[in-house]
């Protein structure tokens, strides 16, 4: 892959043709240029001279669809030329000579695109065949001749490179007066300008059109695959169409010989329906036939009977009965007949008669339920109707045809037992009035109902669940309230079970249940008076010490009182710098400090000792501190001497606190308690 | 329920008295009578050959012995023993004898019908009556016994005639649109005659007593048409019943189609009770048994118990395919009836010969369906409750009833099978050597 290195500082679609570099392609390609084409090594300055050179070429040739053709080998040869030989590269040292030795390939690829120019320039340089023989030859000859412009040939090189460009249609380069003469700078450069952008504008194109190539040969590919796929499908149809066809064809003729089945069946049916009407005509013909040869038959044989006077033929009777219901035989006579049809019809009368009554009682009964029905469905609908007279039009012109109805309810009630027809339809009219309305009343509920349940469904939840709880709270309240009503039921019936028949028993069984009780009770009886003994115990210890206590309070009161006087009474100002006293006076300062802290003693403290000191302190208080503020009569000086005392006795305070010890700690809280209810 | 003893009888032939006092059975040539509260032989005549038919009269005075091979009838007197009275047919043959609503007259069938002679024990007098067709039903009185309508065949039509019993007067005579006329029946209430037509065509004609066409009712063409009719005892429906395994109900107002009641195979109707007799061998450890002890107790063997059983819906029934290459084929509907108060409809259809089915008029659908383990012989309605017996020729009796069903074994010795015949106030029950007073017993023994 050195070879793409190679080509990616030259051209930015170098990776664009790496992809292009099939490595058959590139073989194919050196076989075909490599004898003609010399080697190319890769360098900055010798890649942008193969640039412009073959920018220009791929001006040439821009639009030409070959072009790519053109420019892909030439590319492919230089980079295999490279790969063969790094170590050629010193040779390349003049750009005359990558020049020269590109000519040819410039030139040969040209001229598959337009043999005009092709052939102009090989007319027009001189050099060209030379170097073509030469290339084969050893690289020392090669770095000589392959340069296209050398010190000796510079104005032809202009000259050709300015018709060259002219030809394309670029400015001259130089004056045509004088062809021999210099070169302009700017038009050589704006031509080179011009021909890098064409340049890079052809690579830009190559590189659209490659991947056009790339992506129209995946289309192609895509096509192919489908139209195979296709084309599979289309036999696969095929054959499936044949078979198809095949089976329609059979079934064809399946139904054609069934149709045939069919019509012979229908003609069979006819025969035989033919033939069953011609042997039921002909065997009703016979039988009648028969019939009548019957009859005859009989007819001849009764006749027979009669006339043989038939002895056998009679009845021996002991002596004849009377009638069933005793009356005696009548002659047959007209009167008989008359008599017989009269009662015939009388029976037939009485049963229509009984018929008719029976419908009439049915009749009455099923009026009478209209009527109910009717009055039912007025009531229903009355309010309603006083309730919407307002709202919807269909009602109020209902409305003159409901009054018309209560006439009409009236007076099918009065006519009811005449059963008038008119009156009859009437009353039907009005019922199906009645029955429409209600029928329209019971769809707009419904309508309604439907409409409240789709829009308020989640209203109807809640409350619902609202409800349902509360429900549920009663029925619990209810099973708890049952629940103690069977418990005091099983208790009394467990205590009816447990004095089962005579008293006696149950009053012994009740007293055994008691002593139970009783028992239990006793015994709590002694546990309490055990604990109350306890309690009296301790309460008398208690006694004994607040009595003790009182007395030891009571000791150490006196203490304190004397104690204090003779306090008060060694405590003058001139001691105070001794130290020894102001030491011993300590205990006055540090109730200042301590009286704080003295607080968390409070519980402690004994009211009673309390009200005796409280002036005492006051006026300690008084005399330590308020001195110096009420400007007593001593000097300033002394100011000072108190000050210092202050600070040594807040030292001693602390040097006492600590010498002093926790036993004497109560006695200072006692006092600092005294202060603080000031 | 409690049984007599076994009294001997010949072709099944014992009769209560109307009224329910009497019970005549004929032995042979003798004729019987007891009481049968006290089961007391009352009377015993003797007759000239071996009696054929046996009839009580109306008021229970008489009874017609009738001896068909020799067209002889036999009449005997309760009150007056010694009286007696006899009827010769001679060579005109006879078929059928009965007695007239008023039991003062006798009507005879002679041979290939040619006649009916009616023969009066009140006068000498004799009556022909000409053309009788012999059919299904030819001959009907009214309920009340002031009617009789004759089918007759004249001229190769159909022809009926009302007679009046009281004289034999003709008060009407009309012709039928029937092929081939099958039946004729009275409404209960005497006033509607039911005309149908042969099995061929299905058609019922429903005539007033002055002979007016009141209706024709036609299900269906083509197939094989009515098998059996019924009226209920209100004369309001008239039930029929055909060959398409249906009954169809008509009322009595417009004499149109009421309902249509299928006899299904499957019955899933969910309000119907479906009772299944199931069969419990009494297996007694045969094998210990001796060929000598299972001889004599082959009676006992035979026995068998059974009891009834609610089957869960849908039951399938067993159905009997018919022969249809044969004529009359077994299929249909071949006998129905409605119990005295018209609220139930016992049917019976052929293809499902140990099922009866019991419909509720009142609500108009199946009540119950009983399912025997042999093929139903007949079954009667009480004439006084609606209650059904039913006999399968098995020594069991069973009886539905609204609040169910059982099934009686009857004490039968040796091999037996029990029938319910019908009489006008009381039923019985009868083996071939067997009879056993059903009704008149029960209900005083059951009240």
């Amino acid at each position: 892959m050195a070879a793409v290195l190679l080509v990616a500082p030259g051209s930015r679609k170098a990776s664009n043709l790496q992809a292009n570099l099939r490595s058959a392609d590139r073989r194919e390609l050196v076989a075909s240029h490599g004898p003609r084409l010399t080697k190319y090594v890769p360098g900055s300055g010798r890649w942008a001279r193969f640039r412009r050179f073959h920018r220009r070429h791929v001006s040439d040739t821009s639009g030409v669809h070959r072009d790519l053709c053109a420019e892909k080998p030439f590319i492919a040869t230089c980079v295999a030329l490279a790969l063969r030989s790094p170590a050629d590269s010193q040779l390349f040292s003049h750009p005359a000579d990558t020049g020269d030795r590109w000519t040819p390939a410039m030139a040969e690829s040209s001229l598959e695109s337009s043999n005009m120019s092709c052939n102009s320039s090989r007319l027009m340089y001189p050099s060209r065949n030379h170097t073509h023989s030469s290339m084969p030859l050893s690289k020392q000859s090669y770095s000589v001749l392959s340069a296209f412009c050398s010190e000796g040939n510079i104005a032809q090189c202009i000259s050709y490179i300015n018709q060259e460009m002219s030809s394309l249609g670029f400015p001259a380069l130089c004056n045509e007066l004088d062809s021999g003469g210099d070169l302009k700078a700017v038009s050589v450069l704006n031509n080179m300008y011009e021909l890098l952008q064409l340049h890079r504008r052809s690579l830009r194109a190559l590189e659209e059109l490659e991947t056009e190539q790339l992506k129209s040969a995946s289309h192609l590919e895509h096509l192919k695959l489908c139209n195979s796929r296709l084309k599979e499908q289309l036999e696969q149809s095929r054959r499936e169409s044949t078979g198809l066809c095949e089976r329609e064809r059979q079934l064809q003729m399946k139904v054609k010989s069934l149709q045939n089945c069919l019509k012979n069946e229908k003609e069979e049916v006819q025969k035989l329906q033919n033939i069953i009407s011609s042997r039921a005509s002909q065997y009703n013909h016979d039988m009648k036939r028969k019939e009548r040869e019957f009859s005859k038959l009989k007819e001849r044989l009764n006749q027979l009977l009669i006339d043989k006077k038939d002895k056998r033929l009679a009845i021996e009777v002991l002596n004849y009965v009377g009638r069933s219901d005793g009356k005696r035989s009548l002659w047959k006579t007209g009167k008989t007949e008359a008599r017989n049809e009269g009662e015939m019809y009388q029976t037939l009368l009485n049963d229509y008669e009984s018929r008719q009554k029976e419908l009439l009682v049915e009749n009455a009964e099923l009026k009478k339920v209209l009527q109910q029905m009717k009055k039912e469905m007025v009531s229903i609908l009355s309010p309603r109707k006083h309730s919407q007279k307002g709202e919807t039009i269909d009602d109020s012109l209902d409305l003159p045809g409901s009054e018309n109805e209560e006439e009409v309810c009236d007076s099918s009630r009065e006519t009811l037992e005449l059963s008038c027809e008119h009156a009859r339809e009437q009353l039907t009219n009005s019922i199906r009035q009645q029955w429409r309305r209600l029928k329209n009343h019971m769809e707009k509920l419904d309508n309604q109902a439907s409409l409240v349940q789709n829009g308020s469904l989640g209203d109807n939840e809640v409350i619902s669940r609202k409800s349902h709880e509360e429900t549920v709270e009663k029925l619990k309240l209810e099973i708890q309230q049952c629940k103690d009503f069977i418990q005091t039921q099983q208790q009394l019936w467990q205590q009816q079970l447990s004095c089962p028949c005579d008293d006696e028993t149950a009053a012994l069984l009740n007293d055994c249940y008691m002593l139970e009780e009783k028992e239990r009770l006793k015994e709590e009886w002694r546990l309490f008076d055990e604990q109350k003994k306890n309690f009296e115990k301790e309460r008398r210890n208690f006694t004994e010490a607040a009595i003790r206590l009182g007395h030891e309070r009571k000791a150490f009161e006196e203490d304190r009182a004397m104690w204090l006087k003779h306090q008060f009474l060694n405590m003058t100002p001139f001691l105070d710098r001794n130290k020894s006293q102001s030491a011993l006076k300590s205990p006055e300062a540090s109730e200042v400090t301590v009286a704080p802290e003295s607080q968390y003693h409070n519980a402690f403290s004994t009211p009673k000792a309390a009200p005796a000191k409280i002036p005492s302190t006051a006026d300690l208080y008084r005399t330590l501190r308020l001195l110096p503020d009420h400007g007593s009569p001593r000097s300033q000086p002394k100011n000072g001497n108190w000050q210092d005392s202050d600070v040594i006795l807040s030292r001693d305070v602390s040097a006492k606190s600590g010498f002093l010890g926790a036993a004497d700690c109560s006695i200072y809280s006692l006092v600092g308690t005294e202060s603080s209810p000031n | 329920m409690n049984f007599s003893e076994v009294f001997k009888h010949t072709n099944q032939l014992c009769r209560v008295s109307p009224d329910g006092k009497y019970l005549a059975t004929c032995v042979q040539y003798r004729l019987v009578v007891r009481d049968v509260s006290s089961l007391q032989i009352l009377h015993l005549y003797t007759c000239l050959d071996q009696v054929t038919c046996m009839e009580w009269s109306s008021d229970s005075q008489f009874i017609l012995c009738a001896m068909y091979k020799r067209a002889l009838v036999q009449v005997w007197s309760l009150e007056q023993p010694d009286w007696h009275c006899k009827i010769d047919e001679g060579s005109a043959g006879l078929v059928s004898s009965r007695w007239s609503p008023d039991g003062r007259h006798i009507l005879n069938t002679t041979e290939f019908h040619l006649r009916v002679t009616v023969w009066s024990l009140c006068s000498k007098s004799v009556s022909y009556i000409k053309y009788p067709k012999a059919c299904q039903k030819g001959l009907d009185f009214s309920r009340d016994g002031r009617y009789v309508a004759l089918a007759e065949r004249r001229d190769c039509k159909d022809h009926v005639s009302v007679f009046v019993c009281d004289d034999w007067q003709l008060l009407r005579h009309f012709e039928t649109d029937t092929q081939d006329l099958a039946g004729v029946e009275w409404s209960p209430n005497g006033c509607v005659l039911a005309v149908w037509d042969t099995c061929l065509e299905y058609r019922v004609l429903l005539y007033s007593l002055d002979g007016r066409l009141l209706s024709t009712y036609s299900a269906y063409e083509w197939c094989l048409g009515i098998k059996s009719i019924a009226w209920s005892a209100s004369s309001q429906f008239l039930a029929i019943g055909s060959y398409d395994e249906k009954v169809r109900i008509l009322n009595h107002i417009t004499w149109k189609k009421l309902i249509e009641f299928e006899h299904p195979a499957t019955v899933s109707n969910s309000k119907a009770v479906v009772y299944k007799e199931m069969e419990r061998r009494h297996v007694g450890g045969c094998d210990d048994l001796t060929l000598h002890h299972q001889i004599t107790l082959g009676g006992s063997l035979f026995n068998t118990q059974s009891k009834y059983e609610i089957c869960p819906l849908p039951v399938q029934i067993p159905v009997v395919k018919p022969d249809s290459d044969r004529a009359n084929p077994k299929v249909g509907i071949s006998s129905m009836a409605f119990s005295v108060d018209s609220r139930y409809l016992a049917t019976k259809n052929d293809n499902m010969p140990s099922c009866v089915w019991v419909w509720d008029i009142q609500r108009l659908r199946l009540l119950a369906v009983l399912e025997q383990t042999a093929p139903v012989r007949c079954f009667q309605w009480d004439p006084r409750r609606p209650r059904l017996a039913l006999c399968t020729g098995s020594s069991k009796l069973y009886i539905w009833s609204p609040a169910g069903c059982i099934s009686v074994p009857v004490p039968v010795e040796g091999e037996g099978s029990v029938g319910v015949f019908p009489i006008c106030h009381q039923q019985e029950v009868c083996t071939p050597t067997v009879l056993v007073p059903l009704w008149a017993l029960c209900t005083t023994l059951l009240a």
